[in-house]
């Protein structure tokens, strides 16, 4: 058996940091299909799993990829699946079915711009809406985004960790630059890796409901063979797993399904804030635009201004409260993201009118350089 | 409370008796071959708790609701690559996709011919009714030509496909068709489909008298009695000749049956040796 945590020093692109930190995570499986440019994660994959005891297959399609890493997870294995614009389209309908079923799995989003074929080979941040909404109904989904080869392998860990926790997709929402960027990446020892895995059910089979929430809202789960007799459904359920076609049972369903989300927002959502405390100007950002946004903060003091960058390392869900009391003590929010406006609409609405929030983006294709992100600064900090 | 109320059902252990009644209409081929299936499972000597069942979405898919078994209930025409993950996961469960013609053929037909050419060891039963019948009887890739259905009200301009011959030609190595009057030979087959190591097929042939039925002008023992007259057993056909003809013939048996290596015994032949 080879060893599934490379510790020690690495040159890797982002894609190749993803499966590696998925290998420490624990992922033994991985279905997928290829597509620039995330398909280095696939093939990567395809290397590495065989050699740890867990399984490759490359599926005919992304809706099969999505709809088989929730099988092999309803079977008790940690599993993966990568994609970029169209294939994350495809899954969309399969992201629904592991909500409803509660079923843990990670999907890594290597954006590229889009709509449709878009620019295949350049990056973009234009998926962020429909990472939080694609799938139809309402619910809740967590969205992490890595701003780096090493952010990425840590952060593909983190998703695992979260899924296993609260039984829910994760989405790791990378992008072209960061997955395709070369960068010193350290792994480091396996016992320093902190691994989180599904809770899991005890006591008389008989009476197990396969949907009756534990203490932090998240139930149990049982796997296929192990004797439960489970039955899961995407259908509205009961705590049973039995569909339930009226409205109390779909708002009871709802409650179960968002509240485990809602009611752990503290220990799910993380940001970085950087030179945040006094600022005037707050940068918020995420992904590789908050390298960018970064510089230009530094930048920015240099020059006496005083701002700020909060980095969102989870964008998914939303830090509500953070915006809200930042709006409250800023002269002005700009969020810098490779779009025409997608989080800013989030910020805007979190911001409540308490300050003016300003958006910095573009359709895709390139990066946000520093320089842009400065400029704009400067004039809000001269008042112009 | 009279006699016949309290007596227990032979598959009462296989049922999940609490969600009882179920939503098949009066007349519905599906449920039969549901019960084959189960006779099927239980008499197979291996342990149900490695079983599972899953289905995609239709009224035959419907079926992975009411078996007491591990059952998921997937989105339409994904039941055959959940099944994949689930199986390649754990290796030791034997599973069975039970679902409907609409779901199998038209939606999820990709998926069916790949699971096939990798001769993946799933047992694949579809319920052939001709139609959707869950969603008021349109015309599916299954749906007789000139056949009339509620999107082909003036008659199915379209021919169906020939489920062996497809299963054949993508590599299923195990394939059978029945009516769900053949229950003997068809829970014969389903058992050992679910013996046999690769990918396993069984079409059956149901009525769906509210969905294609009435439609198509045929009270609940017409179809039963084509399917009765029409049968033509051949055991070993060539799947290229068993034609599927309300006139001409309908022919039954278990037509194929052969050994590949599976999906499973390649990977690992390739990648752990
Ligand atoms: C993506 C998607 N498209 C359409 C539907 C609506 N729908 C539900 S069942 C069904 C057809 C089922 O036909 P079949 O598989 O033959 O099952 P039957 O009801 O005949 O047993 C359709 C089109 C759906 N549930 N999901
Ligand atoms: S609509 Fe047709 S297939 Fe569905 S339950 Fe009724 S008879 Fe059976
Ligand atoms: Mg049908």
């Amino acid at each position: 058996m080879e060893s599934a945590v490379l510790s020690g020093e690495h040159f890797f692109n982002g894609d190749v940091a993803c499966a590696e930190g998925a290998l420490a995570a624990g992922c033994r499986f991985f279905a997928g299909y290829p597509i620039t440019p995330a398909t280095e994660i696939a093939e990567h994959m395809s290397k590495r799993l065989p050699g740890v005891g867990g399984h490759f297959i490359q599926m005919e399609d992304e809706i099969s990829a999505m709809a088989a890493i929730i099988g092999a997870s309803c079977a008790g294995v940690k599993s993966m699946t990568a994609t970029s614009g169209p294939g994350f389209s495809l899954m969309m309908e399969n992201i629904g079915l592991g909500i409803a079923m509660e079923t843990p799995c990670v999907l890594v989003n290597v954006q590229r711009a889009g709509p449709s074929t878009g620019l295949p080979t350049l990056g973009a941040q234009g998926d962020m809406m429909q990472a939080r909404w694609g799938s139809h109904g309402h619910y809740e989904i967590i969205a992490l985004a890595p701003s780096s080869p090493q952010e990425i392998f840590y952060q593909t860990i983190t998703a695992f960790n979260l899924s296993e926790t609260y039984r829910v997709p994760v989405l790791v929402m990378a992008d072209e630059i960061v997955g395709h960027l070369s960068e010193r990446v350290i792994i480091p020892d396996a016992s320093k890796i902190k691994l989180q895995s599904r809770p899991r059910p005890k006591g008389r089979k008989d009476r197990f409901k396969p949907f009756h929430p534990g203490p932090n809202g998240v139930a149990p789960m049982a796997h296929a063979g192990e004797g439960y007799m489970v039955h899961f459904t995407g259908l509205t359920h009961d705590e049973r797993g039995y569909p339930v076609m009226t409205a109390e049972a779909q708002a009871e369903m709802m409650e179960r399904i968002t509240g485990k989300i809602r009611r752990n927002l503290d220990k799910i959502i993380q940001v970085e804030k950087y030179r945040l405390e006094d600022a005037d100007i707050a940068i918020v950002s995420y992904g590789i635009s908050s390298r960018s946004s970064q510089a230009a903060v530094d930048e920015a003091r240099e020059q006496g201004i005083k701002a700020g960058l909060l980095r969102l390392l989870t964008v998914w869900p939303f830090p509500e409260d953070m915006i809200r009391e930042l709006a409250r003590r800023v002269k002005c929010l700009i969020t810098v993201e490779l779009n025409l406006g997608q989080i800013h609409l989030e910020v805007q609405r979190c911001s409540e009118g308490k300050a003016p929030a300003l958006l910095i983006g573009h359709a895709g294709g390139s990066a946000i350089t520093p320089e842009e992100i400065l400029e704009k600064i400067k004039k809000q900090a001269s008042g112009s | 409370m009279n006699a016949a109320t309290t007596q227990k059902h032979p598959l009462d252990g296989m049922l999940r008796t609490d969600r009882i009644p179920h939503i098949w209409c009066p007349g519905c081929g599906i449920g039969t071959v549901f019960s084959s299936s189960l006779i099927a499972i239980s008499s197979m000597g291996t342990d149900p708790m490695k079983t599972a069942v899953v289905s995609g979405i239709g009224c035959s898919g419907r079926g992975a609701g009411y078996v007491n078994l591990d059952s998921y209930h997937t989105t339409h025409g994904r039941a055959i690559p959940f099944a994949t993950g689930m199986k390649l996961a754990n290796p030791e469960l034997t599973v069975v996709v039970f679902s409907g013609d609409g779901d199998l053929f038209a939606i999820g037909g990709n998926h069916f011919i790949h699971a096939a050419r990798r001769n993946m060891d799933l047992t694949v039963i579809c319920v052939n009714n001709l139609n959707y019948g869950m969603t008021g009887g349109q015309a599916a890739a299954t749906t007789p030509h000139l056949a009339k259905t509620s999107t082909t009200q003036r008659g199915n301009p379209e021919g169906p496909f020939n489920l062996p011959l497809l299963a054949y030609a993508c590599g299923a190595t195990f394939i059978a068709r029945w009516t769900m009057l053949h229950t003997r030979d068809l829970t014969q087959s389903i058992s050992e489909a679910l013996t046999h190591t690769g990918f396993s097929f069984i079409e059956v042939l149901a009525p769906c008298p509210t969905g294609y039925g009435r439609k198509n002008k045929l009270k609940n023992s017409d179809l039963l009695k084509v399917y009765q007259e029409k049968a033509i057993i051949k055991n070993g056909a060539n799947p290229a000749e068993t034609i599927l003809d309300m006139e001409q013939g309908i022919t039954l048996g278990k037509f194929v049956e052969y050994d590949r290596p599976t999906y499973a015994d390649n990977y690992k032949s390739v990648n752990c040796d």
